[in-house]
């Protein structure tokens, strides 16, 4: 079962190894979906150089999805309706068509206008003009592959999210917000201290981490758009693992202020302290349920890290995982109906999935230095910290498993990763 | 190669008597070379070091703290996979440093602990701190006051040794013992 997984076996049954060389980072992509929809994008007219940069960004999400198959659309170039030959496209083994304009106007604003066909329909999906800031080119990029996405597979696009992670370089660390494909990086935080564990406020404006700046752990939250930072834990100890209620009014954290490691409520203004556990084992990376209703975390309260389930009203805990090895780093699925998590077993971290009704489990990766998986707000891909050539590297699986994506950012190690969420 | 070694710690001594400063900590710690020695972490100069003890006689009250021959000159233990107890041959150090907190009132300490790479950094934090507080614990148990200790953890985000093997987990579970 896990077999169909693994890299090796993925690439000969169905080959899509892309490399998009640049200079910010490598991204290579390992697997395919199993049913690929072809589309066919046909870079847009007008301003060729700024169509040219947001036909990459288009093609560069649909493809590392993995449900897409690119049909190439070499000599045939329609912008507007009344140029497109559907049979052109049904020859080609199309099933959708983009095409579009792209302009820029006095004020420096782009303005794509595009339409998404069904050549087999001939009719049109979606007709969407798409504006932003000069700057936000690849943002226009990421919207139109939202659109496309959503309109073929009926799920929601998670090309315009961001993530966050943290980047290590010898003794200097940087907290890192970059756009889903790992480019367009921005640093939230840099110093030579260690930082871990960011976490993004339900609504995507603050990042909740833990910084060692003052000499230990403590746990900041900062505004990603005034910069404005606060100190929410500095107990004696260790402050740590921030999570935030899904209604942005809670912090759950850890702390060791009491003795062992346990978990807190605190409010993001760091007021209204709370415990929650009282186990006297180490109690820590705590995630909300999507209802707010539970907590999954780790514990070794039963002798090794496994993970546990808890209402956040308080009460008992019950173990959720079995078996052979340890487990860490428990976070929801969107819709709260599984959990992805890291698995170690015989010296491998693996990234998993389990199904909280019936307990089963799924493996997704073939295994190495996988580490803290979380799901993109659409349920259908998981963001980790993975190694490569030496390195620690962002990547992707998709939560069936098919398709992997590694993404190699310019130097140092990508840590600590997690996706963030749809900006309201 | 021993006589090279004795000759480092003779100089050594020197400079810890002639400077008198009891923030000298790096004088006496005999840190290992990063990567290269695995299990064994310090003692190499240590056990070297008995036959120079007439040196130190002009100044009459030397701070056994800076005297690398003393067992408190060892500021590390080291714990087997996810343990976080002070295991038996590395009691003697912590019973040595309590001993020697419980007669320097004034004396403080940092406890900073450490976790190899196998786990989740949170994990890892927890038991980082967790090792820092079973070494803090049995400081107060020999006799040094809490007020004495500070513990930390570092988890798994300042590794002294980096590579996924064990030679360099070994050294990176660890608790350090800081004045």
């Amino acid at each position: 079962m896990a077999m169909r997984m693994l890299q090796g076996v993925a690439g000969l049954l169905l080959l899509a190894q892309i490399s998009v060389a640049s200079a910010v980072l490598n991204i290579e992509i390992i697997g395919a979906g199993e049913h690929q929809i072809p589309v066919a994008i046909v870079p847009f007219g007008g301003d060729d150089k700024l169509a040219q940069a947001i036909n990459e960004v288009v093609v560069g999400d649909l493809q590392r999805s993995g449900l897409f198959r690119m049909v190439d659309t070499t000599g045939k170039t329609p912008h507007e309706l009344s140029e497109v030959s559907y049979p052109d496209w049904q020859v080609r083994g199309a099933d959708a068509l983009a095409i579009g304009t792209v302009a820029t106007l006095a004020n420096g604003r782009i303005e794509v206008r595009f339409r998404l066909l069904d050549v087999v329909k001939q009719a049109e999906l979606v007709g969407q003009l798409v504006a932003a800031n000069g700057e936000q080119m690849r943002a226009v990029g990421h919207r139109v592959a939202d659109l496309i996405y959503e309109k073929l597979t009926g799920d929601t696009g998670v090309f315009s999210t961001r993530i966050a992670y943290v980047n290590r370089q010898g003794q200097k660390f940087s907290l890192l917000v970059a756009d889903s494909d790992g480019y367009n990086e921005q640093t939230v935080l840099a110093q030579n201290e260690p930082i871990m564990s960011p976490s993004w406020s339900p609504d995507g404006s603050h990042l909740a981490y833990v910084s060692f700046e003052s000499g230990r752990a403590c746990v900041y939250v900062q505004s990603l758009y005034t910069n404005q930072r606060m100190l929410v834990a500095n107990f004696r100890g260790s402050n740590s693992a921030p999570a935030w209620s899904p209604d942005g009014k809670l912090l759950a954290i850890v702390l060791t202020r009491d003795g062992s490691s346990q978990i807190y409520l605190i409010k993001p203004d760091g007021s209204g302290l709370r415990r929650l556990t009282t186990s006297g084992a180490i109690d820590t990376e705590q995630n909300f349920s999507p209802d707010g209703q539970t907590l999954l975390f780790t514990s070794d309260r039963g002798g090794s890290a496994q993970i546990y389930s808890m209402p956040v009203s308080g009460g008992n805990a019950q173990r959720v995982t079995f078996g052979e090895g340890n487990n860490f780093s428990p976070r929801y699925s969107p819709d709260g109906k599984g959990f992805t998590y890291t698995h170690f077993v015989r010296g491998k971290f693996y990234i998993a999935v389990q199904d909280i009704q019936n307990g089963q489990v799924e493996i997704l990766t073939a295994g190495g230095w996988e580490k803290k998986p979380s799901f993109a707000p659409n349920g259908k891909l998981i963001l980790f910290a993975s190694e490569a050539r030496g390195r620690g590297i962002l990547a992707t699986v998709s939560s069936d498993g098919r398709v992997q994506q590694h993404m190699f950012t310019q130097s140092g190690d990508a840590r600590e990763p997690v996706w963030g969420p749809h900006l309201q | 190669m021993k006589k090279l070694v004795i000759g480092l710690v003779l100089v050594n001594l020197l400079a810890a008597c002639a400077s008198e400063k009891p923030k000298e900590t790096q004088v006496a710690a005999p840190a290992p070379a990063p990567v290269a020695e695995a299990p064994a972490p310090a003692p190499v100069v240590v056990e070297a070091a008995p036959a120079p003890a007439p040196v130190a006689t002009p100044v009459v009250e030397t701070d056994p703290l800076n005297d690398p021959a003393n067992i408190l000159a060892k500021r590390s233990v080291y714990y087997p996979f996810d343990v976080s107890a002070v295991q038996e041959a590395d009691k003697p150090i912590v019973a040595a440093h309590a001993k020697y907190l419980s007669e320097h009132s004034d004396r403080k300490v940092r406890i900073e602990g450490n976790a190899d790479e196998r786990g989740s950094n949170e994990y890892n934090l927890a038991l980082g701190q967790r090792r820092a507080d079973s070494v803090k614990k049995m400081l107060e148990l020999g006799g040094a006051k809490s007020g004495q200790i500070e513990t930390i953890s570092y988890g798994e985000e300042k590794p002294k040794a980096t590579g996924h093997d064990e030679s360099a987990w070994s050294q990176n579970r660890r608790s350090d013992i800081k004045y």
